[in-house]
């Protein structure tokens, strides 16, 4: 099989997902398409030498339905005979994207592929999509459904974070984002996104608190305190009988921030980015997929981690640096705990919690972040992860060439 | 046709009256629903006929639905049957599905159908009256309109799933439905399932006048423009429905209710599909409810049996019925004030002794208190309160006693003053007259042995709080006559509880089984099983409360006590255990008695609800924390196996001799997981072959406790169900 490689990564600026962001104002279909016009401008891409693009969406309804990426295409004026395919994983449909895309690279159906993913979540609110799972009693009562937040919560109870463990954290990445966008480390991937003139209407993450302090974080009331009171602690506690009483210690204040984005990946084979004069900047070395639990929803990642590793004949040292998602503190935290990752290796330009995670697109986006630190800081490797809604993982890795 | 008279007035209006000859109730019969078909199609082409009016010929109401008696025989008997599964299924189907076309028919006829409710409308009657054009009822707020099937562990599946959530959403919907909880009609009317509540002798003059002013024939989910009131499941406030609701309902059934369960699904998916569909969706999830275990075991023990024991079917045969006027109840503890209590309301004048003029007043009361709060409540008038607080005379004196029919002992449970009040209270009775004894440990053939008459010397087991609890447990000790048995049971019926015989041993039949639910918990805690994990799953079987929290409640020093006697009684034969230590340890070193001293395996702060005892793993260390499935299967069986075993041991030893006993016995008694139908009925569910298998594994991994007797070794043997092999079993002798 042929090796998949990446020869570029861009995203958007995180726009706030509310009516006062600033890509509230801007199409899921612009924002997908800013980010191909992009990939093909920055490398003069002949856009028929691309076989497909496969792009993450969330909530594929409304604007975001019906196929985006294949509207995307054509908006974008890629070539005709440029497929695109658009694909829901929940929370990793953006890194699924990528590596279907490398799939398709690999396997040979793909000379060129984009992988990413869009989501507007100020314009097509997260649940637009309804569905069966948490409706339906018959996939609901057989899964012990509660929302992903109580999830979080029952990983903190489960593992012993306290309020200030995962206060911490957040902290912490708020931190270290402010530090990634004070040295521009995030500039080889974020372009600013053009409104309706042309003129750039944002240029940098709208959501981040660089200010956050434990203090200003502990007047937070927890979020899920009230839906686990009413019913969701019982049912989780059906599961985990073990736990006598539900802490509840997420809030939005640590938790991933609700916002607008999109994201893209160019994949190729060595020999078409010869063709086509590009630069292999990595190289796909593994990529996989588990499903976990579907109650406690969000202990995927290290399970994931653990299964591609271990097909990878490598050891959690070997990987130079680590991606997860920051769906919630707690989810980070026990990937940490559970395979003994130390925080300098982790998330080491802040994640979600302090820029947002646009669902469709953040797998695509931390891809691209994990890409760009291995290159600032002359690393080989790295691990990108996110738990998934339903009870699973998906993950990556990447190494430099 | 025989149970509906149909007569035409010159206007055009086919007033149908449904009486079912010589029943005191309508139900649907099988004849009811064998002649529904023929009504509707003489309503739809007779050409005199222009609309009619259903109502009841029963002064007790319109109908009480489906007859669980046929429907309780067909799901429990299954001959030999050679056709394929897929054609089974199909047949029964067609079965299920016969009212729903009648019912679908009726409400399709093209002529306005109103019903008259004249009286109460349960299950298939309200069903009939949801499938009708209008319904008008009586206005008695004693009236009840409810789909109860849930609680037998079935669903409406006549319509109701889907004709109720049609006319008042379906949150409002699935609350009735999934309790089974009953309206006045006021309340239906307030909710939208009944058009009108007028004078009961206007009801079918109101129904007819809405015939030929209005008289719409068609339904409204029949109309192009239908919406599901609040919105169908496809809706993002039905989502939300869905949500909370499937949430709630784990939290409130642990899973073990699959008719809850069917019940949602009906409604998820009929209310998203027009009517018809809708209908076929749910006689599906009908059949499907009928053929659980569940299903069958709760029709039989909370409908049937329930209802045989509650008319006296342990009642031997041959003894006039005993007039019972007047009671003593020696002994105003708390036991001794409850049945006072129950027995004044009852109108019995009750005699109630204890040593002190004070404590006898005390025991009084505490029957002024409930009174007094059912007369603040509006429940009672203060008339009648005062009426029945006056049938109780406090007292110290024995010479009270003379002229009572029956004596209710209620002492302390020591042999010694046991055996004194006997003596005094004898000498004042009738030779005719009972004397109970309200033990709860000691066997009553060793406290008949100071009876003069041990002829007349029977247990009269009764649970706390008396006024709410509705078991009795009758002892018959060695000597008792079965007409002793007669008269307590006559007793037992008149103060309106339910009457379970059986034979003696210690604890008799309750407490013995119940005792076990907690002992392996206690097990469970000294092999390193997490405390949470015990009784989170405790409550997960469906019984009320776990078994450590029990054992809070019950008071650990009390089961200290206990274990002490049991062992000076057992001597060598005793085999000490880890609990031993740990009891000893928690009661005598720490002196932690449970919730009555506010330590126990809990703690019980004062500003918050009750937390496991921090210190507890340090008495004994958690090496089972991590809850997999299989471990919560196997905490699950434990519990609930280690109770079903003790049942059949009691049947081995004739403690108990039939199965409608032990199952109701053990749900109205110790509250057993009302799912199973009792421990009888789960071990029959199980299959006896099965459940010896998992015993002796039990047995073999946890101890002898779980060793099968030889009963059910035979029974595993021959393929025999206790209510296939004791069902006919004479009654205790």
């Amino acid at each position: 099989m042929a090796d998949a490689y990446i020869f570029d990564a861009v995203r958007t600026p995180r726009g706030k997902g509310k009516k006062d962001g600033a890509l509230h104002e801007i199409t899921a279909l612009s924002l997908a398409s800013q980010v191909l016009e992009q990939l093909r401008d920055r490398n003069g891409l002949d856009t028929s030498a691309v076989d497909d693009v496969v792009l993450g969406c969330v909530s594929p309804v409304g604007e975001q339905g019906a196929d985006i990426a294949r509207t995307a295409v054509l908006t974008a004026d890629y070539a005709e005979s440029t497929a695109g395919v658009q694909v829901n994983r929940f929370c990793a449909s953006g890194l699924e994207a990528c590596n279907m895309a490398a799939a398709k690279v690999m396997t040979g159906e793909a000379g060129m592929a984009i992988g990413g993913g869009v989501e507007s979540m100020s314009r097509v609110p997260m649940g637009s999509d309804g569905g069966a799972w948490p409706t339906d009693p018959s996939s609901a009562f057989k899964t012990y459904f509660a929302p992903q937040g109580i999830g979080a919560d029952l990983i903190a109870t489960l593992y012993g974070f306290s309020r200030d463990d995962v206060d911490a954290y957040a902290v912490e990445s708020q931190k270290r984002a402010a530090r990634a966008w004070a040295e521009n480390r995030f500039a080889r991937s974020v372009f600013g996104v053009k409104d309706q003139m042309g003129a750039v209407i944002l240029n940098h993450d709208e959501h981040m608190r660089p200010d956050a302090t434990m203090q200003s974080l502990a007047s937070l009331n927890p979020s899920f305190a009230m839906p686990g009171e009413m019913a969701f602690d019982a049912v989780v506690q059906q599961r985990y009988p073990q736990v006598e009483r539900m802490t509840h210690v997420h809030h939005a204040g640590n938790s991933s921030g609700i916002v607008d984005g999109a994201a893209g990946v160019l994949f190729g084979t060595r020999e078409m980015g010869e063709a086509l004069g590009l630069k292999p900047r990595a190289r796909v070395k593994g990529m996989a997929s588990i499903g976990s639990e579907p109650s406690i929803m969000l202990t995927g990642p290290s399970l994931v981690t653990e299964k591609l590793l271990k097909k990878l004949g490598m050891s959690v040292a070997d990987i130079d640096l680590y991606e997860l998602n920051e769906a919630f503190a707690s989810v980070v935290l026990r990937m940490m705990q559970a395979l003994d990752i130390p925080h300098e290796k982790m998330n080491v330009n802040g994640g979600a919690i302090a820029m947002g995670h646009p669902l469709g697109a953040t797998g695509a986006m931390i891809l691209g972040t994990a890409l760009d630190e291995l290159e600032r800081s002359d690393k080989e490797t790295a691990l990108v992860t996110l738990c998934v809604g339903a009870g699973m993982g998906t993950a990556t890795v990447i190494e430099r060439v | 046709m025989e149970n509906f008279k149909i007569e035409v007035d010159a206007d055009g209006v086919a007033l149908v009256t449904f009486d079912v000859p010589g029943r005191t109730m309508n139900t649907l019969t099988a004849k009811v629903v064998q002649e529904f078909p023929q009504l509707i199609e003489q309503i739809r082409t007779n050409p005199a006929i222009k609309g009619a009016v259903l109502t009841s010929g029963k002064p007790t109401g319109f109908c009480a639905g489906a007859d669980l008696g046929e429907m309780g025989s067909g799901a429990l008997t299954s001959g030999a049957d050679t056709r394929s599964e897929d054609d089974k299924l199909k047949a029964q189907f067609e079965g299920a599905f016969l009212l729903n076309k009648t019912f679908r028919a009726m409400e399709t006829c093209g002529k306005p159908i109103a019903c008259a409710l004249n009286g109460l409308a349960l299950g298939g009657g309200l069903e009939i009256a949801l499938a009708t054009h209008y319904r008008v009822v009586a206005d008695n707020p004693k009236i009840q309109l409810g789909l109860p099937e849930a609680k037998v562990g079935l669903l409406p599946g006549a319509g109701g799933t889907q004709r109720l959530p049609r006319l008042i959403g379906m949150q409002a919907a699935a609350g009735l439905i999934l309790e089974g909880k009953p309206s006045s009609p006021a309340e239906a009317l307030k909710l939208g399932f009944v058009d009108a509540v007028v004078p009961a002798d206007q009801v079918v003059a109101a129904a007819r006048a809405w015939l030929l002013e209005k008289g719409d024939p068609v339904a409204r989910w029949d109309r192009k423009d239908f919406r599901i009131p609040g919105g169908g499941p496809s809706t993002p406030g039905g989502a939300q429905v869905f949500i909370m609701g499937n949430a709630m309902l784990r939290k409130q059934s642990f899973g073990n209710y699959p008719a809850q369960l069917n019940i949602m699904k009906c409604f998820y998916e009929g209310l998203q599909v027009p009517i018809d569909a809708a209908l076929r969706i749910e006689s599906r999830y009908f059949v499907k409810t009928l053929a659980t275990p569940q299903a069958k075991a709760m029709i039989r023990s909370l409908f049937l049996s329930m209802q045989e024991l509650g008319k006296g079917a342990a009642r031997p045969e041959g003894f006039a019925p005993y007039r019972i006027t007047k009671v003593a109840v020696l002994g105003a503890g708390m036991m001794g004030a409850g049945i006072a209590y129950v027995q004044a309301l009852a109108g019995i004048e009750t005699v109630l002794i204890d040593q002190s003029q004070e404590a006898a007043d005390k025991g009084k009361a505490y029957s002024a208190n409930l009174l007094a709060k059912q007369v603040s409540r509006g429940k009672m008038d203060q008339a009648k309160a005062d009426a029945i607080l006056a049938l109780i005379t406090p007292t110290t004196d024995y010479a009270h006693v003379k002229g009572a029919d029956l004596v209710v002992e209620a002492v302390f449970e020591t042999r010694e003053i046991k055996a004194d009040v006997t003596k005094k209270a004898e000498a004042q009775l009738a030779d005719t007259a009972v004397f109970g004894s309200n033990t709860s440990t000691l066997p009553i053939t060793g406290l008949a042995d100071v009876s003069a008459r041990p002829a007349n010397f029977i247990g009269i087991h009764f649970f706390s709080p008396v006024d709410k609890m509705g078991l009795v447990e009758i002892i018959m000790g060695e000597k008792t006559s079965q007409e002793t048995l007669a008269k307590a049971i006559d007793y037992v019926l008149k103060i309106r509880k339910t009457p379970i015989v059986v034979n003696d041993s210690r604890g008799f039949y309750t407490s013995r089984c119940f005792g076990t639910f907690i002992q392996e918990g206690l097990e469970m805690l000294a092999e390193g099983i997490a405390p949470a994990m015990i009784d989170n799953v405790g409550r997960a079987t469906g019984m009320p409360r776990g078994p450590l929290e029990m054992n809070d409640d019950v008071a650990l020093d009390l089961a200290y006590k206990v274990r002490e006697q049991t062992k000076k009684d057992l001597g060598d034969r005793y085999v000490a255990g880890p609990v031993d230590a740990m009891i000893s340890k928690m009661v005598v070193e720490l002196g932690r008695f449970g919730r009555k001293n506010g330590k126990g395996f809990y703690d019980y702060p004062a500003d918050g609800p009750k937390r496991l005892w921090s210190g507890l793993s340090e008495i004994v260390p958690v090496t089972q924390a991590d809850a997999t499935p299989a471990l919560i299967e196997e905490i699950r069986t434990r519990l609930l196996y280690r109770q079903a075993v003790e049942a059949a041991r009691c049947f081995e030893e004739k403690v108990v001799t039939d199965p409608r006993d032990a199952d109701v016995g053990s749900i109205l008694g110790w509250g057993f997981a009302p799912w199973t139908g009792g421990p009888v009925s789960l071990i029959d569910s199980v299959g006896a072959a099965t459940f010896v298998e998992t015993c002796d594994r039990l047995a073999q991994t946890y101890g002898p406790r779980f060793a099968p007797p030889q009963l059910l070794r035979d029974m595993a043997a021959s393929g025999e169900t206790f209510y296939g092999r004791f069902s006919k079993a004479s009654r205790a002798a």
